[in-house]
């Protein structure tokens, strides 16, 4: 009996908390915008987008470098190291471009968003702007889930386009593949609407969720120092997995049925 | 004179535990007016209920005769333009430098010019006495000195109401003694109506013009300084002497300390 | 936080995320590949393209010349018309010509073998639109294990 309890109210718990990251994303999307808003953003966006470009270009290089080194070991078999273009860019640009950056951008970002709002929270400056009559939820949660929005998907393509190069690097310059066809077979191979523009709505759902997720978790954090980092660590928990559950989903829906 | 703020009869519940029941006060008009009581008591929580961050299980909150309680939204961002809070950790914007953590509420809320703002910022700040630290962030600032600068935020908009949140809690004596002042000043140049909600029983007595002593879900006490000095209620003087054991008990409610220790294990 | 700062390293960011969508649009999927020069178009009826694609390449003994720029069914006999994209630094091929479907590797892309044929009076230069007579088609692995199978079968009796 106490253990179906515990399920029911872990369940009512869980619904609940959905439905005031709802309540949360709805109050701060549908206020009214200011133009005093876009400047907040942009502040964000430097935030959260430029300050997380030097870890998505280093990962970029190394991963996409990484990825020429193990595919030529496997392609020069079959005589195939050719295809090394198309190998690297379609992973990185369908799958290893949004899903990497996301899950870095809710290391790097999101689990920062988190501790920033939870720490507004317990030093009471959500209450006060209350007070003063100030919205939080367009003053401090609305910019920040529109920077996140626009800078996920913008350093999944820095990300992608970086990782290309560090291949091209490794493969060409180092291993020794013919320039001409790494370029070549990829240019080929690679179809602006199926396979970035794909990638770039991966990202974008990705961003919605992953920054959703960081800023409700310290709006809804618990004001103490064990509150907010057990917020920020299901930050970067959630999202996680979150981005790699939707990245199945996506991909079954983008490939998987021709 | 009438009165700003009316409590009616206001119960209020966090999940299953009652923290108000059945309070009534009135704050008067261009007054100071202390509320006391033990910590724990949920003080802060008044004043969130005066502000309508909360709202109350049952009764009513009136602010200038208007219902908070059945305010719509913009109705009541409408009426906290005329009330300020003064929290107690000063609750200063970190990223922001003193000058525009005080010109904060002028430019969300008024359409005046950078210059007219600069000049209402220097003299709010004057007021409190920090205009030389205008450019300092918060994090460089005192504790004494973030809640004076706090306090010069909240006047920005020259509010009817200003709500105290323990103003003296971790004050050094000196610090104490200028805030102690501020407040009793501001409230009389600038005629607004203060609610000091501490528990330091003799800074409030100096400056109050009335008092309330809440504990126990309700009020035990209430008169001005004189009166409740001179109060023959157990509670009131427990309170007021700083007594440690007597109707406010020193042992949280437990069972017998022998049948814990002793007794069978549950 | 210096303002000038921050809203120079969001130009920043803005610039480089520009940079690499130019980048997968022009270097990555390119869509008029090459096609900065002239081409003409060439045509090919093959019994079977096998996994021949649009934009495949046309290959010179593995220069690249051109690519696949259609494939479709002929309405008439129903077998495969290859267009073929040719640049017009590559012009004046003898009539004789052959092509073929071709894979790069044992499991890489397949491309367009084009070969070059003898040059003699009478025979005349492919210009647009020509057809190409002479052309072999892919080599489909189950085609060829089938057939391997039955000469066995034929050569037992």
């Amino acid at each position: 009996m106490s253990f179906l309890q515990q399920v029911g109210a872990n369940t009512i718990a869980r619904i609940a908390a959905v439905g005031r990251a709802g309540l949360m994303l709805s109050g701060a999307l549908f206020a009214a915008p200011k133009l005093k808003n876009v400047s907040l953003t942009v502040r964000q966006v430097y935030v959260v987008g430029v300050q997380s470009l030097l870890i998505i270009v280093v990962s970029g290089l190394f991963i996409g470098m990484v990825m020429a080194l193990q595919g030529y070991t496997i392609l020069v078999d079959y005589g195939a190291e050719g295809s090394l273009g198309p190998m690297v860019s379609l992973s990185l640009l369908r799958e290893l471009g949004p899903v990497v950056t996301a899950l870095l951008f809710a290391g790097r970002a999101g689990s920062a968003l988190t501790a920033e709002i939870g720490l507004m929270k317990a030093t009471e400056q959500l209450s006060s702007l209350e007070m003063m009559a100030v919205d939080p939820l367009r003053r401090v949660v609305a910019p920040r889930f529109w920077a996140g929005i626009i800078s996920m998907p913008s350093l999944a393509l820095i990300f992608s386009a970086v990782g290309i190069l560090g291949g091209h690097l490794v493969g060409v310059d180092w291993l020794g593949v013919d320039s001409g066809s790494y370029w070549s077979i990829m240019q080929s191979t690679v179809e602006w609407q199926k396979d970035v523009m794909n990638g770039v709505i991966k990202s974008l759902v990705f961003a919605l969720v992953v920054t959703w997720i960081a800023i409700f978790k310290g709006y809804d954090s618990i004001p103490t120092s064990e509150g907010i980092s057990k917020a920020t660590t299901e930050t970067v928990v959630f999202s996680s997995l979150a981005v790699l559950g939707l990245d199945f989903v996506l991909t079954a829906l983008m490939f998987g049925i021709e | 004179m009438g009165n700003l703020v009316e409590i009616e009869n206001m119960m209020f519940r966090r999940g299953e535990r009652v923290i108000y029941d059945g309070v009534s006060f009135v704050v008067p008009k261009g007054k100071i007016t202390a509320v006391m009581g033990p910590s724990g008591i949920g003080k802060t929580t008044l004043l969130k209920l005066i502000g309508g961050q909360l709202a109350p299980d049952e009764g009513d909150i009136r602010f200038d005769g208007s219902s908070i309680v059945s305010m719509n939204r913009s109705e009541l961002y409408q009426t906290r333009r005329r009330m300020s809070m003064l929290f107690q950790s000063g609750a200063l914007f970190t990223d922001m430098t003193v000058h525009d953590n005080v010109a904060f509420p002028l430019k969300e809320h008024t359409k005046l010019s950078d210059d007219i703002i600069d000049t209402i910022v220097a003299l709010k700040l004057q007021a409190v006495g920090l205009r030389g630290a205008s450019n300092m962030m918060p994090s460089e600032l005192s504790g004494g000195m973030a809640r004076r600068a706090a306090l010069a935020r909240s006047i920005a908009l020259d509010p009817d109401l200003i709500m105290y949140d323990e103003p003296f809690a971790g004050q050094d004596p000196i610090s104490m003694g200028v805030l102690v002042k501020l407040i009793r000043q501001l409230n009389d140049a600038l005629d607004v109506t203060s609610i000091v909600v501490t528990h330091d029983v003799t800074e409030v007595l100096t400056i109050a013009d009335y008092i309330y002593i809440l504990a126990d879900k309700r009020i035990i006490g209430e008169g001005t300084a004189d009166e409740i000095r001179n109060s023959d209620s157990a509670l009131v003087q427990q309170f007021l002497k700083g007594e440690a054991d007597g109707p406010v008990p020193f042992h949280y409610p437990a069972g017998d300390l022998a049948d814990s220790l002793f007794g069978e294990k549950s | 936080m210096n303002k000038y700062k921050t809203e120079l390293m969001v130009g920043v960011f803005v610039v480089l995320t520009i940079g690499a969508i130019l980048l997968l649009a022009l270097k990555v999927a390119n869509q008029t590949m090459s096609s900065a020069g002239d081409t003409y178009s060439l045509y090919a009826k093959f019994d079977n393209i096998g996994g021949l694609k649009v934009r495949s390449a046309v290959k010179v003994g593995g220069v690249t010349i051109g690519r696949v720029s259609d494939i479709h069914l002929d309405k008439d006999d129903y077998t495969p018309v290859v267009t073929l994209n040719i640049s017009t630094d590559y012009e004046g091929f003898p009539d004789t010509s052959s092509v073929s479907i071709l894979t790069s590797g044992l499991l890489g892309e397949q491309y367009v073998g084009f070969q070059p044929g003898f040059s003699f009076d009478g025979v005349e230069d492919l210009k647009n639109g020509d057809y190409l007579q002479d052309t072999k088609s892919a080599l489909v692995l189950e085609d060829l294990i089938g057939q391997f199978l039955f000469n066995r079968g034929g050569s037992d009796d």
